[in-house]
């Protein structure tokens, strides 16, 4: 019960930072009317004096946003205190609230699914109410009010709490739908951008599209049932093709939410339209609560699972890996180029679940069991990492006002901390060992060998072809971070405002992305604390776990069975600290070569090298580019401007290089040509004649009335 | 014991690594009727550059100098867990083969940073070609690998191996694709002719030394040392997963030295092997290396198919 509490707590404090964001602000006028009519007969000094220095005029807004965030933070510090709690006990919890239809109170359930998704949310929301409070005072109140953004920011977060807590189909979309406007609102917060305002547009339209999807596989499974209660739903027994059904209703409506592709389009236009710190709940935390959607929909209600789903999930979840990468590495912008990596880590999730289902449809439960425990993972490391870099990203433009990688540069001098902190992002992201992204595609990539168990011949060959592909999505992505990286903080400047970038004033806007860099360290030596908890989860929720769970000791990490594979990263640690160790110290020992020349850099003896004649970011994807070619729409132009007598002379060339993704004209301009046409059809009833309209009404009067006798 | 023994093999690894690369050089200065250096050239080099001062761009951070002490001590981990002479050393549990290539992709991610942090168009020019062919060689390892790990159905290498002894003499459609294939990748992955010259110092047509045109003294010989250590990695693989006997399966004295005599005879004639080909074979264009590299992939997708149609037990 206690952990009950604690998760009720969470989504209590996260609506209350909502409310109190937008009640003080009207109290700070209310409070000023109070003091100048009280003056004469107030009595208490020691509390005059405490109102008086709260509503003081610098200093009140900056408090109040503290407050609001301490709030937010704090209802993150429950969430992670009850999934701790509720993963640690094994067991789930029931509750009823008394809210919603009268014949149909809002049923809670606390499992340790949920609550391992309420550490994700936990986590997220604790680094960015650390973030916050020195991120939005960069917004102007008149144009971007703070009450807004508090509110929309709390209902959100409350909304995600709630759909983990949720045990019946309507609570279920009550707060899936909180979620997803919640969201919208906060995409569309600095509407003053058409482009933003067009962002969430299309955030909205596909969140909606996807939630009638997801109520569609409900309908489908509560007509096989007696109600709308999860215990109904698990009751209900459907007809192969009545589940498929329903998976694939299922996969659309979460799918969406997750940005799958194709159904991403989303994404890349929402994410930089949001403020900083809400792209990176967004991208890291939300994306997950669709993820959990799926992985409850399918593994919990759906019951008997089928190896064709399994395949289905693989097969889009290599492909959004692939293609999600691939796009990202062409993007200029850095948080698009973000969302697509998004995509990519989502594709991943899939896989590794679709990998989980076939296992587990082929009578395979434990391996069923390290798959999904390598799915789960992975969406707790990329919420980590993903966290960590839009936050970073948020510090880049907010000290350079800009997010285009290609007129930064330089910023390793200017900005030692960020840099460091993103670096340790980049290298989680690019699963490079040591840190965590790693451990969980090395899982996945265990599961994926264990392929030799099936039977069917088609899946054995598919499957290691699958797992090859995220081997090319793994190096891809270490190609797009150093990309990254390597273009943002490395190099020469590239514009004035790089140039005159200085490290953040407010040291507490780091806090948040270094408890998140320290955490993906962390968790790439220590993968086993994770791995513990999501054990418990997988034999609650599979009825198996690990094949080989008594040998996960803090040093070793051996999923199948010791004698077959081990990965000790802590060992791995120690041993890069001594030979590095070793080779620092004896290469530095004397003296005299100690220290360093510095000297200009090569310039092939022509002298005057400018930041111009670095790589830019096209110049360094430019062979991806070639040999990936049908993969984007690509507008490629060399225009070369002409002067002189005979304008033979060339005065400048601009280069200009549009990418595009393919889904826009080949999947949502013929949907969005057909409804128009079908639009434009319809239209052809409503004549603008009167007479026509009372014949309407006429012939329907009749028609009901023969319905009915 | 087992402990020291894996030290010392590690420590052995990193030894003979320039002898190898001398090795190489000899065979090739002789298959191209040129006097050749002697054999320990390489050693009297890294000697040399550690003893100059280093010379460092003006405006390199951190990550530039810091950067060959992190490639050559991930190299150096990557050699202690291939068995050499022996297996079943505890070192070789520490990772697996797919960690191994992860110590790859670590010290190229440093490399490929180093590249980029003088700011010339040389660096970034190393550093994208470098990500490119990486990223293409990388999958079609893992797939000659995965063919491997499934026939002995374990990553470990160790393990890999021994399974491997045990069956004996058996010649596997699989294996073979699958030795092709991690042939192919190693001349990729180690900056070899076709696909990259480590003699040239030509702008169009170096990977690996436009990376390193800003290093010296120090960090170069590190660097230049961990790229020796990676052919070597890159030559036991090969070796000792496809043709293992010899390697020590038990830890007396005679095995061990016995190992060591087999391991040298093989890389020695695998140095020769990839001597005659980069003395027949000339530099391909770098827009013909993904063909060269999809064409590994599909070797290694044939050994993996191979496998599955012909060889497993069902």
């Amino acid at each position: 019960m206690m952990t009950m509490i604690l998760a009720y707590n969470a989504v209590l404090l996260s609506f209350a930072s909502g409310l109190l964001a937008l009640l003080s602000n009207q109290r700070a006028m209310l409070m000023a009317l109070s003091q100048r009519y009280l003056t004469s007969d107030f009595h208490y000094p020691r509390c005059r004096k405490f109102l008086d220095r709260i509503l003081e005029e610098n200093r009140h807004a900056s408090l109040h946003r503290r407050a609001v965030f301490v709030l937010l933070g704090l209802s993150g510090v429950f969430a992670v205190l009850a999934g701790l709690a509720v993963m640690m006990g094994q067991d789930s919890l029931t509750d009823q609230i008394g809210l919603g239809l009268p014949w149909l109170p809002w049923h809670v359930r606390f499992d340790g699914l949920s609550g391992f998704f309420y550490l994700i949310i936990g986590i997220g929301v604790i680094a960015v109410s650390l973030y916050g409070p020195a991120y939005v005072a960069f917004y102007q109140e008149s144009q971007n009010p703070f009450a807004v953004l508090g509110l929309f920011t709390g209902l959100f977060v409350g909304g995600m709490l709630l759909v983990l807590l949720a045990d019946d189909a309507f609570f279920f979309m009550i707060a899936w739908e909180l979620m997803s406007v919640a969201s919208y609102f906060l995409v569309a917060f600095q509407h003053e951008h058409s482009a933003n305002r067009r962002a969430a547009f299309i955030y909205l339209l596909m969140a909606q599209v996807g939630a009638l999807a997801i109520i569609l596989s409900f309908g489908v499974l509560a007509s096989f049932s007696d109600g709308f209660t999860f215990d109904a739903l698990r009751q209900a027994t459907l007809s192969p093709t009545w589940a498929s059904i329903a998976f694939v209703l299922a996969l659309l409506g979460f799918g969406m939410k997750a940005g799958i592709v194709p159904v991403h389009v989303w994404l890349p236009e929402a994410h930089p339209a949001a403020p900083s710190h809400i792209s990176a709940l967004m991208s890291g935390v939300m994306l997950k609560v669709a993820v959990y959607g799926l992985i409850r929909f399918c593994f919990d209600l759906l019951g008997e699972l089928q190896w064709q789903w399994g395949v289905v999930l693989l097969v889009l979840g290599t492909v959004s890996a692939v293609g999600g990468i691939l796009y990202a590495m062409m993007q200029p912008n850095l948080k698009r180029l973000l969302a697509y990596s998004s995509i990519e880590n989502i594709g991943i999730i899939f896989m590794v679940l679709g990998l989980s289902m076939i296992f587990m449809a082929n009578g395979h439960p434990q391996l069923a069991a390290l798959g999904f425990l390598a799915a789960l993972f992975h969406a707790f490391n990329h919420s980590l990492f993903k966290n960590l870099l839009f936050l970073g990203a948020g510090i880049l433009q907010h000290q350079t006002h800009d997010l285009n990688i290609d007129t930064m540069g330089g910023l390793i001098q200017r900005m030692p901390q960020t840099s460091f902190l993103f670096l340790v992002g980049c290298m989680s992201i690019s699963s490079l060992p040591l840190f965590n992204g790693f451990v969980s595609e090395w899982l996945a990539f265990q599961t994926a060998l264990q392929v030799d168990v099936l039977d069917n011949g088609v899946l054995r060959s598919l499957i290691p072809v699958s797992a090859a592909a995220l081997a090319l999505t793994a190096a891809l992505a270490a190609a797009c971070f150093v990309k990254v990286f390597g273009m943002i903080f490395l190099g020469l400047p590239r514009s004035r405002n790089s140039e005159k970038a200085q490290e953040v004033k407010d040291k507490s806007m780091l806090y948040g992305p270094a408890l998140l860099a320290g955490l993906c360290f962390f968790f790439g030596i220590f993968p086993n604390l994770i791995i513990n908890l999501l054990n418990g989860v997988a034999k609650q929720l599979l009825g198996q776990s690990l094949p080989n769970d008594t040998a996960l000791s803090w040093l070793w990490l051996a999923p199948v069975s010791a004698n077959k594979v081990s990965y000790s990263p802590p060992m791995v640690l120690v041993g890069v600290l001594i030979a590095g160790g070793i080779s620092f110290w004896y290469l530095r020992r004397n003296l005299e070569t100690k220290t360093m020349r510095r000297a200009a850099a090569w310039d092939c003896g022509f002298g005057g090298l400018t930041p111009r004649m670095q790589y830019s970011c096209s110049a360094f994807t430019m062979p991806f580019r070639r040999i990936f070619a049908r993969v984007w729409l690509i507008d490629e132009r060399v225009d070369k401007e002409m002067q002189g007598a005979m304008d033979m002379e060339v005065k400048a060339v601009h280069y200009h290089l549009q990418v595009q993704d393919h889904s826009w004209p080949r999947l949502y301009q013929p949907i969005t040509h057909g409804v128009n046409q079908l639009a434009k059809q319809v239209g052809r009833i409503q004549t603008g004649n009167i007479r026509v309209y009372l014949g309407y009404s006429f012939v329907t009067l009749i028609l009901m009335l023969w319905v009915i006798s | 014991m087992t402990w020291l023994l894996a030290i010392f093999q590690t420590l052995l690894f990193v030894a003979l690594a320039p002898l190898l690369a001398g090795w190489l050089k000899w065979c090739k200065c002789h298959l191209q009727n040129r006097q050749a250096p002697s054999l320990l050239q390489p050693y009297r080099e890294l000697l040399k550059l550690t003893r100059k001062q280093p010379v460092v761009a003006e405006h390199a951070s951190w990550i530039f100098t810091r950067a060959p002490y992190i490639i050559f001590s991930a190299t150096v981990l990557a050699a202690s867990i291939v068995p050499l002479i022996a297996v079943d050393l505890p070192t070789a549990a520490i990772a697996d083969v797919i960690v191994l290539v992860g110590f790859f992709a670590f010290a190229r991610f440093f490399l490929a940073l180093a590249g980029l942090d003088i700011g010339t168009a040389f660096g970034g020019m190393g550093s994208s070609r470098e990500m490119t062919i990486s990223s293409l060689a990388e999958p079609a390892m893992l797939m000659a690998i995965f063919t491997l790990t499934m026939t002995a159905s374990t990553t470990n290498l160790s393990f890999a191996i021994v399974h491997v002894l045990n069956e004996g003499l058996v010649l596997r459609p699989s294996f073979v694709f699958a030795l092709f294939a991690l042939m192919l990748v190693a001349i990729a992955e180690t900056g070899r002719i076709p696909v990259d010259n480590p003699d040239t110092h030509l702008e169009l047509t170096m990977i690996h030394e436009a990376m390193i045109l800003e290093y010296s003294g120090r960090h170069l010989a590190l660097i230049e040392w961990a790229s020796q250590v990676k052919l070597m990695l890159y030559g036991v693989l090969i070796a000792n997963i496809f043709f293992p006997w010899g390697i020590a399966q038990g830890f007396s004295i005679q095995a061990l030295a016995y190992g060591l005599l087999a391991i040298i005879v093989k890389l020695a004639l695998l140095a020769i092997l990839l001597s005659i080909s980069e003395t027949l074979l000339a530099k391909m264009r770098l827009f013909r290396v993904q063909e060269y590299l999809s064409f590994a992939y599909l070797l290694g997708l044939l050994g993996m198919l191979s496998h599955i149609i012909l060889e497993a037990s069902r």
